[in-house]
């Protein structure tokens, strides 16, 4: 018996999978044909304070004149529109839904603009088998913060990803091309170690590491990742952020990112 | 995912698509040459694989809607998550009927302004002045939102 192959069926098939899936692509695509830069802020690390160097780097490039949107793409913990002070109800326009500004104009969208107080996400589906999906779906979520929500024209999108690398694999795949990566970390070996993980992933896929940023500088604190890694992938070390910044510290920081970054 | 009748080989085309409301799903598939007819039937984990992608088995019947899986599949979204009040054709077209109101404001309202725009696209597609529980029954079954 002889069965053609998938790929030697040819004839017009209604459901156009392939059709519908590129179509969502060309939807993020054209969403984010308006903003010059997609940033995503990584750690290979948690705790390490990506999201409030997000917010803060996005209120300082703010304040510099760019204008600038920040997603929160950390799905199941999000921070990043109480960071920025961007409270309230997304407004649904034509085919899109309007960002929350928040402060120092920064456009915000997290999902914890859609989730209940103290509720985590979850979605519909059978119980005992979410391990199976449950990827999937916060993958499609994603895409829609990207395609569905009207950024406009910005200088800057900063993505705020949560740790680990799985985000930023699907951040890649989802977008026309790699983003910049910004990567956060705090200054002790077992920071460097993980962090150099995920920065490996990032150039890997394709990704332009746009510098290192040290958090949490100083003591108790030993150690000097932020060098050590900026070094070893030839990048610039851009900012060590003490325990307690002062606003000017943000605003070295936007400085000190290239106008390409 | 293709359907071929080895017999006539001939790719077999998409007929219906069914949604029971117990998380599987049905497909139907016909040969074009001798009509044969196979259904492909989803159990509830690969039902929501399909899902997770954001695609439509038979093709799509609605505009997508913005966050459209978001609203559809979050179980634990926020009440007063979305603005609608400025949402294309808010306060024109269509009326709805005093039971369609009640049958819609039973809808969580993290998804109901989705619902409603669905709703009120499918009538004024199709010139229905009035939207009553019947049309919102029809609705479902022609665009398939079994499971909405």
């Amino acid at each position: 018996m002889h069965i053609r192959t998938y790929h030697e069926l040819t004839e017009a098939d209604r459901s156009g999978l392939p059709d519908q899936i590129a179509t969502q692509r060309r939807r993020v695509a054209g969403r984010l044909a308006s903003v010059d830069r997609v940033v995503a802020v990584m750690s290979g690390k948690g705790g390490v304070g990506k999201s409030f160097v997000t917010a803060q780097l996005a209120r300082a490039l703010a304040r510099a004149g760019r204008r600038v949107g920040a997603l929160d793409a950390d799905l199941n913990g999000p921070t990043l529109s109480r960071l920025l002070d961007a409270a309230g109800s997304l407004t649904v326009t034509t085919g899109a839904v309007e960002p929350v500004t928040g402060a120092d104009g920064v456009r915000c969208v997290s999902m914890a603009h859609l989730l209940e107080d103290g509720k985590p996400l979850a979605f519909r589906g059978p119980d005992g088998d979410a391990f199976v999906w449950r990827g999937a779906f916060e993958a499609a979520a994603l895409r829609e913060l990207l395609g569905d929500v009207a950024w406009g024209v910005l200088d800057r999108l900063l993505v705020d990803l949560p740790p680990g690398i799985q985000r930023l694999a699907e951040l890649v795949d989802l977008l026309p091309a790699p983003p910049a990566v910004l990567t956060i970390t705090i200054p002790t070996p077992e920071s460097r170690d993980a962090v150099r993980r995920a920065m490996r992933f990032a150039v890997d896929r394709g990704a332009a590491l746009v510098g290192v940023i040290e958090n949490m500088s100083g003591p108790p604190h030993v150690g000097d990742a932020g060098a050590d890694l900026a070094a070893e992938f030839n990048v610039p070390l851009l900012a060590r952020i003490p325990w307690h910044p002062t606003p000017d510290v943000w605003d070295r920081l936007a400085r000190a990112l290239r106008p390409a970054s | 995912m293709k359907f071929l009748c080895v017999e006539c080989d001939r790719q077999m085309l998409f007929e219906e698509r069914q949604l029971p409301g117990d998380g599987t799903l049905a497909a139907a598939f016909k040969c074009p040459t001798c009509g044969r007819v196979v259904a492909l039937l989803t159990n509830p984990m690969e039902t929501q694989l399909v899902a997770s992608l954001g695609v439509k088995i038979g093709g799509r019947t609605i505009e997508e809607q913005p966050l459209e899986m978001i609203r559809g599949m979050v179980v634990t979204g926020k009440e007063n998550a979305f603005d609608e009040s400025g949402e294309r054709g808010a306060g024109s077209g269509p009326i709805w009927s005093m039971e369609a109101r009640e049958r819609l404001a039973r809808v969580p309202g993290f998804v109901r302004g989705m619902v409603k725009r669905i709703y009120l696209e499918y009538a004024r597609d199709r010139g229905i002045g009035e939207i009553t529980p019947a049309v919102m029954d029809t609705a479902r079954t022609d665009l398939g939102l079994e499971g909405m």
